[in-house]
């Protein structure tokens, strides 16, 4: 598991203002997912594209990540050309496959490839904490920027907690089937997590007091606009215009 | 520097303190010992002011501590390194980890910056600012540990089994930085030789009082107060 594989890099969209990239990347996504002509939605795939060929980062495992996302869309391809009323293209036995059907669904790939396209050329490629903290300066609660950080931070932590216990359910022969037993066992497995990561949090919030903790983070790093921050903020900012006026 | 009168704590109507007295002056350095359960981790809790006596009085620096604020107060003169690592860690960078105290303290950052910087090089750790602290091992994530703690500044210290998980080498270097240090603490170890090494002091609880450990005291200097280290 590793939330942050695209974000070692040091090409230029490594290098640009989280800020800038957070606002570009909601701006765009917002925009691509208004849009609802096959024709614009093709020409907005193209901006992810150029960034994440710019920013050098594996193709093979951005490709992997898409998959992921079109597992989700074959099922549209499946149920959407033949339910969608409209013109009948041609007919599969007794299935009519209609042409708004498959436009539609051609539109949603395309849109939602684009956005999560621009996620990973983006956000992916910058860290989660520099995200958050490019969050905690831009006026977001303090509560929702420390739930994020807290969360990414001890994902790991609980993540080999379980690997833990799935060992020492392994060595002790468990195989999981479709039984009672195996239920319980994956309640407890479960239920243990929790426990253990309520057991945590406590621990961490007294190290925390201990430190002298009162409810306030303090930043260290702050950010300074450089001239592709500029860049980027106007591009994708005229980019989004346009595919507004020609929609 | 902190004295303990008459402590009881209990923990589903087991007493395990009752009735326990500490005292800890400057220059003190006491390993606790005793078996899993007898109470260690929970009197250094009581300490920090984590955990609430049930009877009993805290008088640290010189005042009695009973609330939270009393207890916020000197905190950054406690220093607490916690069992687990990954409970003392939680920031991303060793930067902001070890800076998180300082700049809590009301340190501006750049001060804050420096102390880390000096921080780490004291623990030969020079260069670890921009690691990330999940990704550390187990070695240098106590050492890193060790540094948040450090870094505040603390009179007096104390260490819940900082040797747990460590290799040889990593111990040693612990043991020469404790050795090295002018710093009062308080350890729990359940490794005889690395408190022998490294207090002048050793006690265990034993029946929910604190009493001295005699059984690895050997030749003439043996006896209470009459420590060489």
């Amino acid at each position: 598991m590793d939330i942050e594989e695209f974000a070692l890099g040091s090409s230029f969209v490594h290098a640009l203002d989280p800020r800038v990239k957070i606002i570009a990347a909601l701006l765009f996504s917002l925009v691509v997912a208004l849009n609802s002509h096959i024709t614009t939605a093709s020409i907005a795939l193209v901006f992810p594209v150029v960034l994440i060929l710019a920013a050098g980062i594996s193709i093979k495992r951005v490709f992997f990540r898409l998959a992921v996302v079109n597992t989700f869309v074959l099922f549209l391809w499946a149920f959407l050309p033949f339910t969608y009323p409209g013109e009948v293209v041609f007919t599969l036995g007794p299935f009519a496959v209609h042409k708004q059907g498959l436009e539609y669904a051609l539109l949603i790939t395309l849109k939602s490839n684009t956005i999560v396209l621009t996620a990973i050329a983006l956000l992916g490629t910058s860290k989660v904490f520099s995200l958050v903290h490019a969050l905690s300066h831009m006026w977001v609660p303090d509560k929702l920027v420390h739930l994020f950080f807290f969360c990414f931070r001890y994902i790991h932590v609980i993540h080999e907690e379980y690997h833990r216990l799935v060992t020492a359910m392994k060595i002790r022969s468990f195989k999981p089937g479709t039984n009672m037993h195996t239920y319980k066992t994956y309640a407890y497995l479960v239920g243990m997590l929790l426990v253990r990561s309520f057991d945590r949090s406590g621990r961490i919030f007294a190290a925390m007091k201990c430190r002298g903790f009162r409810g306030k983070f303090y930043i260290l790093h702050h950010y300074e606009m450089k001239r592709s921050d500029y860049l980027l903020a106007v591009s994708s900012a005229v980019l989004s215009a346009m595919l507004l006026v020609v929609r | 520097m902190i004295r303990l009168r008459n402590i009881r704590f209990s923990y589903n109507s087991r007493f395990v303190l009752n009735g326990l007295d500490l005292d800890v002056d400057r220059g003190d350095r006491i390993g606790l010992v005793g078996p899993n359960g007898s109470g260690k981790t929970t009197l250094c809790h009581i300490i920090m002011g984590l955990l609430a006596p049930v009877a009993g009085s805290v008088e640290i620096f010189g005042k009695k501590r009973v609330t939270e604020a009393d207890f916020k107060e000197i905190r950054g003169k406690l220093g607490f390194l916690f069992q687990d690592a990954d409970d003392q860690l939680f920031c991303p960078t060793v930067l902001e980890d070890v800076a998180f105290g300082p700049l809590n303290m009301g340190k501006p950052p750049e001060e804050a910056k420096r102390i880390v910087s000096s921080t780490l090089d004291s623990l030969k750790l020079t260069g670890f600012e921009d690691r990330i602290t999940y990704q550390l091992s187990g070695g240098e994530k106590r050492l890193v540990s060790l540094a948040t703690v450090l870094a505040m500044e603390p009179e007096v210290l104390i260490l819940d089994e900082p040797t747990s998980g460590l290799d040889e080498q990593t111990t040693e270097r612990l043991i020469e930085i404790l050795k090295q240090s002018d710093l009062t603490y308080i350890l729990i170890s359940h490794d005889r030789e690395f408190v022998q090494q490294t207090t002048n002091r050793i006690m265990r609880i034993k029946d929910g009082i604190l009493v001295e450990d005699d059984t690895e005291r050997t030749g003439p200097t043996a006896g209470i107060g009459n420590f060489t280290h």
